[in-house]
């Protein structure tokens, strides 16, 4: 386990593009295929942009873990928004309260290896996104 | 005439030469007299212009305990700070630096009231103290307003980006291409629909090709921009070819659950150009 983490705070709707390119790095760092980078970058995308459209904004940090083979990046996300009142809905596909297509969450999680979303009124909504290198 | 800030502004008219000269030389001394970016003469015109205004407004305006920089007094010497910190944005001072400038004319002033004061320390220290209030609020108001100055430099940037990076070109007869590069936010998707439209009118285009290939992440939102191009582009009266979707980009957008329904899609800009001959019935030799 290394201890190199970088954390994108998430204001602005440019803040989104800034944390694919720290997404991409971080997935160049542990030697990662272009298709699992692609997906992993896409991922941080949705997750990110729904932190600062739905979210009040928040922050955004890539640790990588594990050793040699089986390294990956994780991407922790957590917003100040008012959390999710029914995850099973949010995480249908077509679903969404604004304006989009409803596939950010479902489609992330897809995306990645590995998917989890805590969500509370009082401490907003944490997403965690784990991608491995191959 | 407020008794408490007479002292700063009579030391500031009785003395005037004098504080300009030593501010001057505190300005070298400090190493904000920045000599290879702005010239001596130059330095010095700004100066005498702000401690004029800071003059007169310190005669007019209290500088003890009921100062306040939004008083209207205080604007001659606001739009000469905006003036100075203008001419040094353009320049690449740093905001320390600037904010070194406005706070080296401090040592002047106390070493005049050093003076004036010299039988009463406790109005010496409330001079002072009064003193580097409202000197801090100038530095401080200097280095916004420089902070200002280059976001709005940014901004423009920004906006000329976007004008660029959107054009449109006919590459043949009633065929328009716009090759998309880099990310596609909610303005620049916008901008490209915009320009994409009133070329198809323009040039009496029947088909339009996007070319992605310079489009790093297609994500929900640009996708959902596409669509939204594509079904605009058709209410014109025109087809939308969308080209330049790589094996990647192919598999991402599958797994994110995209459906491309009534969107004609190609490998890249040859096989669009290809398939856009084909529908318009054109030949080519060779």
């Amino acid at each position: 386990m290394t201890d190199e983490s970088w954390t994108v705070a998430l204001v602005r709707q440019s803040d989104v593009a800034f944390a694919r390119q720290v997404a991409m790095k971080a997935m160049t760092a542990i030697g990662a295929s272009a298709i699992k980078k692609t997906k992993f970058v896409t991922a941080v995308s949705e997750i990110a942009r729904n932190a600062v459209i739905y979210g009040h904004g928040g922050a955004i940090t890539f640790r990588v873990v594990g050793i040699g083979l089986h390294r990956s990046v994780v991407g922790e996300c957590t917003d100040r928004g008012p959390g999710i009142a029914d995850m099973q809905l949010a995480l249908k596909d077509g679903y969404t309260t604004g304006s989009g297509l409803g596939l950010g969450l479902s489609g992330a999680r897809r995306l990645v290896d590995r998917f989890d979303i805590i969500s509370s009124a009082e401490s907003g909504t944490t997403v965690t996104l784990e991608s491995a290198a191959r | 005439m407020p008794s408490e800030s007479a002292s700063l502004s009579s030391i500031l008219s009785s003395d005037f030469e004098k504080i300009l000269a030593s501010w001057l030389k505190a300005q070298a001394r400090e190493g904000v007299k920045r000599t290879d970016l702005v010239s001596a003469k130059e330095t010095e015109k700004q100066s005498r212009d702000f401690l004029i205004a800071f003059g007169r407004a310190t005669r007019d305006a209290p500088t003890d305990d009921k100062f306040d920089f939004a008083n209207p007094s205080w604007d001659p010497v606001r739009e000469a700070l905006e003036e100075i910190t203008e001419s040094r944005t353009q320049r690449g001072v740093s905001p320390t630096e600037m904010g070194w400038f406005i706070a080296s004319i401090k040592l002047p002033l106390f070493e005049q009231m050093r003076v004036a004061f010299a039988e009463n320390n406790a109005r010496l220290l409330e001079n002072v103290w009064n003193t580097t209030r409202v000197v801090d609020q100038l530095a401080l108001h200097a280095v916004e307003s420089l902070v200002q100055k280059r976001e709005a430099i940014i901004e423009r940037q920004r906006a000329e980006m976007t004008e660029v990076s959107a054009p449109v070109v006919k590459i043949w007869d009633r065929i328009v291409t716009v090759p998309l590069i880099g990310t596609l936010d909610s303005f620049r998707a916008q901008t490209v629909m915009e320009n994409l439209l009133d070329a198809i009118v323009q040039w009496e285009a029947e088909i339009a090709i996007i070319d992605i290939t310079g489009v790093s992440t297609v994500d929900t939102l640009v996708a959902q921009h596409l669509l939204k191009t594509a079904a605009a582009v058709k209410l014109m009266g025109a087809e939308c070819v969308i080209c330049g979707i790589s094996p990647k980009i192919a598999q991402t957008i599958v797994n994110l659950g995209v459906d491309l329904p009534n969107v004609t899609t190609r490998i890249d800009l040859q096989s669009g150009l290809a398939y856009a001959f084909e529908r318009l019935g054109v030949t080519t030799k060779g």
